[in-house]
């Protein structure tokens, strides 16, 4: 296995080259690398393409919001969009990280073109958390209801919503209105130091 | 006289008994024949990804049943093999034989639903009441275990809930039965679990042959099938096929033989792999993944029965402390309390840890920023990118072929709309 992941980082290096590279990270057994939006296209095709990537089958395409991460750490892009490879020939995995670079407008290269089973993931990402795919050939929302306002994923936008649906007799239709439940946390998020109780 | 010829608009769903829950498709249709699908999901969606940022590790493990919720154990499988891998746990060897059992138990359970389903869509009304004969010797290994039907909660990371019980449940003397009568129900909940298990996969092969019999040779079922739906080996890579979808296609793919995790590199099975692609050739494949899963079943009875030892792991950070340590020592009370109040903490990571779900790869992406919840929970369902091909898979097919098709397709909406 640590061979197998050795070869993998040696040919993402020669094939790729630094400046598609952004950083490169080998943990519990998991290769990730960060792609610069500008290259993520062309990078795409390298890794499908290239003999010794070969990665053919894009699994998962995971839209991500860091903007509350470890509670106001971070200190980078808000959107990135997360892509699980699978190369069955050499029966390897590898994660693709892409951030966009506007917070405000996130935009990326639609990959649908590379690998087509993307489509969906990459709708879902567009519908939860408003990144757009440019050159996906049918950006519509996916999962939430037609006519949704928003992006229901995005750290800002809060678990119970904005607003909620019920049949109206008087008008004998479905209606929304404003939420009528109050958030509520149970269980509050803590993060605690390193070594809290002696672990 | 020419006639005028109009395309039509059909929606199918989402109140269709065959639309497998709550598809809404809307099908452009030329005549008969289906220019083009258009599956509109979401109707089911609770967005369990949403709410397991505000919920605890522990807190979010019984939502993973309610995913696919025809293969309940398998999901959270997914999920405990995520928050394993960041923390670096050891899962004992005995837990890991129960998990692997468990999963086969719901690979065969899933089998069955889809196989009544898909047969019945296609008209063969008396396999579903066959299939569902056999799931409720299944549920009922399920309630043994966890006490619960479907929504088992019974893996949690670090092994699972608690060992496999002494005793099988019973069934009652009643007023429509008399003793006798019980008797014979009871006859092989005599003993443990593992020997109900046990004597289930001496019968399961007899019934397997039954579902053969009614089926493989069927003229009615081959012509509903053969040449239906085929995808080639490319485009099933290209469309992120996993599972029996891409096995049907050809390619020997397999997550427990290929990244083999728990003991699954210990079994002996094989791997059926399909020739043309089309939805025969998938049903052929998952029928003989039942008989597969019975052997691996019967190998890890076999191990159960002569290896005793934990089932999940001694750190409390993680697992419960025992009720009886618990009402006794401070100590094991105050890791009792904060486990059940503020939950574990994973450290700051990611992880993607996929399993050989029935219906092909389902992937548990999980970011933790230290958090006694986590960061962001992505699943990765495999019936979404299977669905996602329907318009592929169906084009230029009949109206009649589009419900096969989702048929093969093993659609279940908990999964795909999450």
């Amino acid at each position: 296995m640590a061979n197998k992941l050795e070869t993998l980082i040696d040919s993402l290096h020669t094939v790729l080259g630094e400046e598609r590279i952004a950083t490169l990270k080998c943990e519990l057994n998991e290769v990730t690398i960060e792609v610069p939006a500008g290259k993520w296209h062309e990078t795409a095709l390298l890794l499908r393409d290239a003999p010794a990537l070969h990665f053919e089958s894009c699994i998962d395409v995971c839209g991500m919001d860091y903007s509350t991460y470890g509670d106001g750490i971070w200190d980078g892009p808000r959107f990135a969009s997360v892509y699980h490879l699978t190369s069955y020939k050499y029966n390897i995995r590898l994660r693709v990280r892409v951030f966009c670079t506007d917070d405000d407008f996130p935009v990326l290269d639609s990959v649908v073109d590379v690998w087509n089973g993307v489509n969906w993931f990459e709708r879902e990402a567009f519908d939860l958390y408003g990144i757009l795919f440019q050159g996906h050939p049918d950006l519509r929302r996916i999962l939430t209801d037609y006519g949704f306002v928003g992006h229901p994923f995005r750290k800002d936008f809060p678990l119970s919503g904005y607003v909620e649906m019920r049949y109206d007799p008087e008008q004998q239709r479905v209606i929304y209105q404003p939420v009528t439940i109050e958030p509520r946390e149970i269980t509050p998020r803590i993060i605690r130091e390193e070594n809290y109780g002696g672990c | 006289m020419a006639a005028e010829i109009r395309n039509y608009t059909l929606n199918f769903g989402p109140q269709h008994p065959a639309a497998h829950g709550v598809l809404r498709l809307v099908l452009e249709l030329d005549g008969e024949v289906v220019e083009r699908a258009d599956p509109h999901i979401g109707l089911l969606h609770r967005g369990t990804e949403k709410l397991a940022e505000s919920k605890t590790f522990i807190q979010n493990l019984p939502y993973m049943d309610r995913l696919d919720y025809m293969s309940m154990m398998a999901n959270e499988h997914a999920y405990c093999m995520a928050i394993e891998k960041m923390l670096g746990l050891e899962v004992p060897l005995r837990a890991q034989y129960i998990r692997v059992m468990f999963d086969e138990i719901t690979r065969i359970l899933n089998h069955l639903l889809w196989l009544g389903a898909h047969a019945l869509d296609c008209g063969a009304m008396t396999m579903f009441l066959y299939c569902f004969r056999e799931r409720e010797d299944l549920m009922d290994c399920y309630e043994a275990v966890s006490g619960a039907r479907l929504h088992a909660a019974y893996y949690r990371p670090g092994g699972v809930y608690r060992d496999l019980p002494d005793e099988m449940p019973k069934y009652e003397a009643s007023k429509i039965r008399n003793a006798e009568a019980i008797k014979k129900l009871n006859y092989n909940r005599e003993g443990s679990l593992l020997d109900f298990i046990e004597d289930f996969t001496n019968r399961f092969p007899t019934y397997v042959d039954e579902y053969e019999t009614l089926l493989t040779d069927n003229r009615v079922w081959k012509q509903r099938t053969v040449g239906i739906g085929v995808v080639s080996p490319e485009r099933a890579l290209q469309l992120g096929m996993t599972g029996a979808m891409l096995r049907g296609s050809g390619i020997a793919w397999d997550l427990r033989k290929k990244q083999p995790y728990e003991v699954y590199d210990k079994m002996d099975f094989d791997i059926p792999v399909g020739v043309n692609g089309d939805c025969y050739d998938r049903y052929l494949v998952r029928v003989e993944e039942m008989r597969q899963s019975n052997r691996i079943i019967k190998q890890c009875v076999a191990w159960l029965k002569a290896n005793k030892g934990p089932v999940i792991v001694d750190n409390h950070k993680v697992a419960p402390p025992s009720r009886d340590a618990m009402k006794s020592n401070m100590e094991e009370l105050i890791h009792h309390f904060k486990l059940f109040t503020e939950g574990m903490h994973v450290p700051a990571s990611e992880a993607y840890a996929a399993v050989e779900h029935p219906k092909g790869e389902f992937g548990i992406y999980l970011v933790s920023d230290g958090a006694n919840k986590p960061y962001r929970l992505k699943i990765r369902a495999p019936g979404y990118a299977h669905l996602s091909s329907l318009d592929e898979m169906s084009r230029g097919h009949m109206i009649s072929d589009v419900v096969a098709i989702i048929g093969t397709q093993d659609i279940v909406f908990g999964e795909i709309d999450r």
